[in-house]
């Protein structure tokens, strides 16, 4: 009886330790239903290509100023004359950081605000978040650059992907008495790619970006499971030793 | 057998390292305080392992002492530069990130062992006479550790800890006619700034914890004073052998630390398993907003205060009045304190106790674990009113007490503790 009701209570705060991770949900941006982005940080060979579609796309505006060149290429498995011949567009040394050269006051003349650094940006919003944001962005004549996005409603960036994912428009649904329902997206004008490649494109940068938002994931992983494994059989020499200890005690 | 007393130092043909103790022995009371604190400090055999949370939050405050040395080393306490140095440590720092998730994942961890601790202290009545006072300086070890956590929160200057300092220091303005005057002498400014950053980190790293260490050394001496309970709830002093052994009574070593070390190897692979595979714990210990750097025109949609404050954070939101929900909020905690003189019960374990506190201590912890989860959420809607309800369920426990606890129906207590040989 006694058991029972401490079991109940162990259960009750082994359940309140695992409560689901709601913030995290919270502050993911309560953007409409997205695809997840599955991504795998183990994947060197898309974190490459995630790399070289940053350096291209995004790093004329976007810093990564916590991310240093030759690490980058120390994870992804490249020499230093590598990285300067793929991935180092400027005059900058390797043992220097993705930074850029546009000056934060003329961002906030040209974007009205500066684009944000990029290095971080998976952990405080999620890899799901960004990989939906940047399949989201649709034709809109009302904003100043003539395109809106679906996630981050009147964002200032513009479409920088549109010649490979081409122009796609928003459909909405009228709802009685409510504001319209977003349906889908059609594609107006095609880019590049099919939308199959555009999505495996995305998925490859966002693959980077949860790279570079932490880069010792990978290590961590593999270590843990060593100490682990460790910490278990230390528990099975402990154990035997307390019963060792315990055994004439009535 | 009862109580195995171990060989004292330098028995038999003293060698040369009974000699260097005996040596010490005559300058310091080393063999003497090993006796009365570690091989004689006897502690009852029936322990559960509800007993090993005190342990394990000496363990986790070791932990956070050696790993925020470390920190300190490399974290640069600026407003221009704190974001950065974290992750500096995080990238460059040779095994910075360790030591930076094991200091996070620490903070949190250090609550969880910390609330089992005192709900183990409630199921068997460890506040109850003669251990008051161990209790109430407990309860400021508790206080102390959150003082600690909030100011730690800001020293990484991301979004979260920001606005969470923010909020909480605003609450120093409900207190009438100093209000707006302490909340500037708290912050040092006009509001959260490089001034603020740089006292809340010189209070983190050497105010707090030295007040820390202090108490939880009262809080050893206190419970080695009053011996410690056990989950029968019985004094186990009052029967002891020839020797002044108590016969329900153990060695603290070998024998209650033999059973701690399993606890501490079991605690360290759930932190490890945290730290190596979950640091973030989905949210909960690294909140997703405070990857942003703090920015003070920017407020965050939604401001939750980490998940050890958030049962008192539902209380403070669900009164509309400000002034009223920190004053609530304060009440929530002082009423701990009083719990030894609220119960007025004579027997100690739930074992023994009638069905009206087993049930008045189940509605507490559904109430605080439903705090804790409401505080996480938006205030608005049916948040807003389960957070009231579970408020009231939360105060009736402490203030009706007194009443359920005076004609509680008891079972009869045995003279000895209950214990199984396995």
């Amino acid at each position: 009886m006694i058991n029972r009701v401490l079991l109940k209570a162990a259960a009750v705060l082994a359940a309140a330790l695992l409560v689901p991770a709601v913030p995290a949900v919270a502050a993911g941006g309560g953007g409409p239903a997205g695809d997840p982005a599955n991504v795998d940080v183990g994947n060197v060979a898309s974190l490459q290509r995630g790399a070289r579609h940053f350096m291209n796309y995004c790093s004329g505006c976007h810093s990564a100023k916590y991310v240093r060149y030759n690490q980058l290429g120390r994870d992804l498995g490249l020499t230093d004359q590598q990285l300067i011949d793929n991935l180092m567009f400027t005059a900058v040394k390797p043992t220097e950081t993705i930074d850029i050269a546009m000056r934060p006051a003329d961002a906030q003349r040209w974007f009205g605000q500066p684009p944000p650094d990029l290095s971080l940006i998976t952990r405080a919003r999620g890899v799901d978040y960004v990989y939906n944001f940047l399949r989201s962005f649709y034709v809109d004549p009302a904003r100043p650059l003539g395109v809106n996005n679906l996630w981050l409603p009147n964002a200032s960036m513009p479409h920088v992907l549109w010649s490979l994912q081409g122009l796609q428009r928003a459909v909405y649904e009228d709802v009685p008495g409510g504001a319209p329902k977003f349906v889908r997206f059609e594609l107006e004008r095609p880019g590049s790619m099919t939308p199959a490649e555009y999505d495996e494109f995305v998925r490859d940068i966002v693959n980077f970006l949860a790279y570079i938002g932490e880069p010792v994931k990978l290590q961590r992983e593999s270590l843990g499971v060593l100490v682990i494994a460790f910490l278990l059989v230390f528990g099975v020499f402990a154990y035997l030793l307390k019963q060792e200890i315990w055994k004439d005690v009535r | 057998m009862s109580g195995a007393r171990s060989p004292s130092y330098g028995a038999g043909k003293p060698g040369r390292g009974a000699r260097f103790i005996e040596w010490v022995d005559e300058r310091f009371p080393l063999s003497d305080l090993m006796r009365e604190h570690v091989t004689e400090y006897y502690a009852a055999k029936n322990f559960n392992w509800w007993y090993v949370f005190g342990v394990l939050a000496l363990v986790t405050l070791i932990i956070q002492l050696l790993t925020g040395i470390f920190l300190t080393m490399n974290y640069k306490p600026s407003a221009d530069d704190a974001f950065a140095s974290v992750e500096y440590i995080m990238r460059e720092v040779e095994w910075g990130w360790l030591i930076r998730y094991m200091h996070s994942t620490g903070a949190s961890m250090f609550f969880v062992v910390v609330y089992l601790h005192m709900f183990r202290g409630m199921m068997y009545g460890s506040y109850k006479a003669p251990r008051e006072l161990l209790w109430v300086v407990g309860m400021l070890i508790y206080l102390a550790l959150m003082a600690e956590a909030f100011m730690g929160y800001l020293l990484p200057w991301g979004q979260m800890s920001y606005w969470g300092a923010q909020v909480i220091v605003s609450l120093f303005g409900a207190v009438p006619v100093v209000g707006d005057a302490l909340m500037e002498w708290i912050r040092g400014d006009y509001f959260i700034s490089d001034i603020t950053l740089n006292r809340f980190f010189a209070l983190h790293v050497i105010a707090v914890p030295l007040a820390l260490i202090l108490l939880v050394v009262v809080h050893i001496l206190a419970l080695h004073t009053t011996g410690s309970l056990n989950p029968d709830g019985i004094e186990i002093k009052e029967r002891k052998d020839a020797n002044g052994v108590p016969l329900d009574g153990v060695a603290f070593h070998p024998y209650h630390t033999s059973k701690d070390l399993i606890a501490i190897i079991a605690f360290a692979i759930v932190f490890s398993a945290i730290v190596f595979f979950a640091p973030e714990m989905g949210g909960l210990f690294l909140e997703p907003p405070n990857f942003e750097p703090a920015n003070m025109l920017k407020t965050p949609e939604h401001i939750a205060p980490v998940w050890y404050f958030t049962p008192f954070y539902a209380i403070l939101r669900s009164v509309p009045s400000k002034g009223w929900g920190a004053f609530l909020m304060l009440a929530a905690i002082v009423l701990l304190f009083l719990l030894p003189w609220l119960d007025r019960c004579k027997v100690k374990s739930i074992r023994y106790r009638g069905f009206s506190f087993k049930l008045a201590l189940g509605v507490f912890v559904v109430s605080f674990i439903a705090l804790g989860y409401l505080g996480l959420m938006p205030a608005t809607g049916l948040y807003v009113t389960l957070a009231r309800l579970f408020t009231i369920t939360y105060f009736a426990f402490f203030l009706l007490m007194p009443i359920y606890t005076a004609r509680e129906k008891t079972r009869p207590v045995p003279e000895r503790v209950v214990y199984h040989h396995d």
